[in-house]
């Protein structure tokens, strides 16, 4: 298998594997992150989240729509050391437009079916980044990048 | 819970914490055999020991490294040196200590012990540990035996066991190590039993010697050997050696020492006796329901039996059992020292005088035919050379490991590759082929005019003086033309040498801190502290055989690199005749040989990876161990063939996939090194340490995730190499 083509299998493994995901954002210089329920594309191009719009993280996104976002298999043990792998997702996020909705809806209901109510209220915006890279950490302190085509 | 069984209360229940040997001796126990006072440290004070001092996650963040499967022996050798000491410096908790070493004091007071390997996982024929794990004989004191234990705790993780393991498909995640404490019963005729003989299931087996069982068990004493046939109950061969020691107590542990007289003339056991041993052997089997191996001693006319297990044997039926050659990876000191002797007396003069007497022979004269004859013969000679290699040079590798686990036993460091300190400062070949390279380019930095004749490659025009110089290096050590050009298309000629001092001659000589003797004289005081005044001898001897052990890694392969390079010139002088002389049907007889002639191929290691268009996958952190401390940051020189180094320039960090002695003259204008091959006492580490460069080896993929001309950062502390720098 192709080298960059093992790093998507891990990666969409990983996702998979993983209902959270921690988001940075900022404001005026100060970092700030918080914890989102995610689902990725297939292609994994793009991740999308939930978020109230009254949130601190969705006013800090739509000042300055570039984020980061950490995805990890650690399970808060010390074998995580050796085991867990981490990957972080860099892009710009954008609201998912009225066109693509019912589309990214199915797909973020069907990981998380529980958040329906949630993610329906009309105080909630569904999100969506744009990936450019991917950084991935395993063995401890082994770390590959991945920068997707624009 | 319980950290201590003694063989009274250990039940079928609890087999799994006591291991199969601890559950053997309880079952004898109850059975009625005599055997010694016994204890066990089950495997819940492994567990607890390696929880609480956080081992067990150290230990496999060490194995998960990299993929098992892809570290070489010579890396899982390093990881089980790193454990081991791991187990050496890192004490037990306080109450596990207080409740073992009350127990052992009121148990066997301040008598002797063994303190014995009892894995949990040799409970079966499958998977006998035999002689893998360690079993330590003669230990006095709570203290020591505490020691100890952690020592065959440390045994688990044996570069043998670890092998072994993986071998047959045990997950290391779930090892654990149980210790059976027994008193040390001082026979004074000791042996082994077998029920059944493994080649012919209708004979039984009784060995014997003087003495304790230790230099039986361990090959270092040749026993006396009876035949039996099981149905008469008969001898039918005794086989007596030349009976020359004994293993005997010694005020430290056990000494072998010269049998005395009287002993040497008789057999251990009279007739009588052997039957005595078979049949309570034969007990033994009829008791367990299976062929036992039943390891003995007579004390005072009382037989009493050490152990029993199931029979398994190194040459087991099984083809894919390669435990005998894990162990044969160890050596011996007294088998180090005869090798030492070999090489030192015999292969070295030898290696030289083949190399010389092919260098004097001129090829030029010879007829095609002679010269086809002279490549055929140049090519078997070389061969045999390699072979040898293989056979003794590499098992005397050995002579550093066995000196890094005397000392990291005796001192303990923090650093478990501390002892290689002890090592630098050998005349190593290599080093002084580079020394040499420095002379002569500082002259070329000093004498202007010179360095312009060489810029402009006119070689006929040199100065006698420094011709002179060149000639006596070539002589020495090649004119580098095929290190550099590569293998069997190798272009002979001087210009590589000229244009690698030119680049030396750019820069002032580095000066690294290998010229550091005093601390090296601290380090070998340091060492030689730790021993008692009577051990002190070996302990310099053992220092002086690792440091020889040492240098030869590097000097062997330069040695073999010279037989080569005749090989090579026998080649080129071919080569150059067919160039010359296509059509010539006299030629064809070259041609021929040349076909024959296939090594030097170059590996096509290191090409880039494939992806998939658009995207752009690179490494930003790669990891290996680290073997040369220090950081350093500079642009890469990949190397992915021969050509590659000449074009190694002052500063950069080279990136290979094997380090060999004889490439690493361009290492003294490096800044770091980087190999794809893992091992701290690989080439590669070892040149770099005499240079004091960070050095990382052991990295996956190294020459195909980076790039020549990539900004990297070698940081020789934790065994990173960072590529680019801190921008997304």
């Amino acid at each position: 298998m192709k080298a960059n083509e093992q790093f998507r299998k891990s990666v969409a493994e990983l996702f998979r594997s993983q209902n959270l995901a921690t988001l940075s954002t900022q404001h005026a210089g100060q970092p700030y992150a918080s914890l989102v329920a995610f689902v990725a594309s297939d292609d994994l191009d793009q991740i999308y989240f939930a978020t109230p719009t009254t949130t601190r993280k969705y006013a800090n996104l739509v000042a300055d729509s570039r984020v980061a976002m950490l995805i990890n298999s650690s399970m808060n043990q010390t074998s995580d050391f050796h085991r867990a792998i981490s990957v972080t997702a860099v892009g710009k996020a954008k609201d998912v437009t009225e066109k693509d909705k019912k589309r990214i809806l199915d797909q973020y209901l069907a990981k998380h079916p529980h958040l329906e109510d949630f993610v329906r209220s009309p105080t909630c915006a569904l999100v969506r980044v744009f990936v450019e890279s991917y950084y991935m950490v395993k063995n401890f302190q082994h770390v590959t990048e991945l920068h997707l085509t624009p | 819970m319980s950290w201590i069984l003694n063989t009274h209360n250990i039940h079928a229940r609890n087999r799994h914490r006591v291991g199969g040997k601890g559950y053997a001796l309880s079952l004898l126990d109850k059975g009625g055999f005599k055997i010694p006072s016994t204890i066990c440290i089950t495997s819940d004070a492994y567990h607890e020991y390696v929880k609480r001092s956080g081992l067990r996650e150290r230990i496999l963040l060490e194995l998960h490294r990299k993929a098992f499967k892809e570290m070489r022996w010579e890396e899982i050798w390093d990881c089980a040196t790193r454990i081991r000491n791991m187990f050496l410096t890192k004490p037990f908790p306080d109450d596990l200590a207080q409740t073992l070493r009350e127990y052992i004091d009121e148990h066997f007071q301040n008598r002797p012990v063994a303190v014995r390997s009892s894995a949990p996982e040799e409970d079966n024929v499958q998977s006998s540990f035999a002689g893998l794990h360690e079993s330590f004989i003669n230990v006095t004191g709570a203290d020591s035996v505490l020691k100890h234990i952690r020592l065959v705790w440390a045994s688990l993780w044996s570069d043998a066991a670890l092998l072994y393991r993986q071998e047959i498909g045990l997950d290391v995640e779930k090892s654990a190590m149980a210790v059976v404490i027994q008193e040390t019963v001082a026979g004074d005729r000791s042996g082994v039993a077998f029920t059944r003989n493994p080649n012919d299931e209708s004979q039984g087996i009784v060995e014997s010697v003087h003495g304790l069982n230790q230099g039986l068990v361990d090959g270092t004493v040749e026993p006396d050997r009876w035949t039996i046939d099981r149905y008469t109950n008969k001898i039918v061969l005794h086989t007596a050696p030349e009976r020359k020691n004994w293993i005997m107590p010694g005020p430290k542990g056990i000494q072998l020492a010269a049998l005395p007289a009287e002993k040497s003339s008789q057999p251990p056991l009279v007739p009588q006796e052997v039957d005595i041993v078979f049949q309570t052997a034969i007990k033994a089997e009829q008791f367990f329901k299976i062929p036992q191996d039943v390891e003995w001693t007579y004390i005072k006319n009382a037989l009493i039996l050490l152990q029993s297990r199931p029979i398994t044997t190194l040459s087991s039926d099984k083809p894919e059992d390669k435990r005998g050659w894990y162990l044969s990876l160890h050596r011996s000191f007294d088998n180090l020292k005869d090798l030492r002797h070999k090489i030192e007396n015999k292969l070295i003069p030898g290696m030289i005088a083949a190399a010389e007497s092919l260098g004097e022979k001129n090829l030029k004269n010879m007829s095609d035919e002679a010269l086809a004859d002279e490549i055929r013969k140049r090519l078997k000679i070389n061969h045999k050379w390699v072979n040898i290699y293989w056979a003794d040079f590499i098992p005397y590798a050995h002579g550093v490991r066995l000196f890094g686990q005397v000392y990291n036993d005796a001192v303990r460091p923090d650093d478990p590759y501390e002892f290689m300190d002890l090592l630098t400062h050998t005349q190593m070949a290599s080093i002084e082929r580079n020394s040499m390279l420095m002379d002569l380019a500082a002259i070329i930095r000093r004498d202007k005019q010179l360095a312009r004749v060489l810029k402009q490659g006119n070689y006929t025009g040199l100065d006698v003086e420094f011709t002179s110089l060149i000639n006596e290096f070539i002589e020495k050590f090649g004119d580098l033309s095929c290190a550099v050009t590569g293998g069997k298309n190798c272009v002979l000629g001087t210009g590589p040498l000229y244009r690698l001092l030119l680049e030396m001659a750019k820069y002032p000589a580095q000066t690294g801190d290998y010229g550091k003797k005093g601390s090296l004289k601290r380090s070998i005081q340091k060492y030689l502290d730790h021993f008692e005044e009577d051990q002190r001898t070996w302990a310099k001897e053992l220092l002086d055989l690792a440091r020889n052990s040492y240098q030869l890694r590097d000097d062997d392969n330069i040695y073999l690199g010279r037989i080569e390079a005749q090989l090579l010139a026998a080649v080129q002088e071919a080569k150059k005749r067919l160039d010359n002389q296509t059509g010539d049907p006299s030629t064809k007889v070259l041609r021929q040989v040349l076909e024959e002639v296939d090594f030097g191929t170059e590996s096509q290691s290191g090409v880039p990876m494939e992806e998939i268009a658009g995207d752009r996958l690179q490494a930003r952190q790669l990891t290996g161990q680290p073997a040369g401390p220090g950081i350093s940051k500079g642009k890469a020189r990949v190397i992915h063939n021969h050509a590659d180094l000449s074009h190694f320039k002052h500063g950069e960090i080279l990136v290979c996939d094997a380090v060999d002695p004889n490439i690493t003259f361009v290492v003294p204008l490096a800044t770091a090194v980087v190999e794809r091959r893992g091992g701290m006492l690989i080439h590669g580490a070892i040149i770099a340490r005499e240079y004091g460069l960070p050095c990382i080896t052991g990295v996956p993929d190294a020459t195909s995730l980076i790039q020549t001309g990539d900004t990297i950062t070698v940081d020789g502390y934790l065994g990173i190499v960072t590529i680019g720098d801190a921008r997304l």
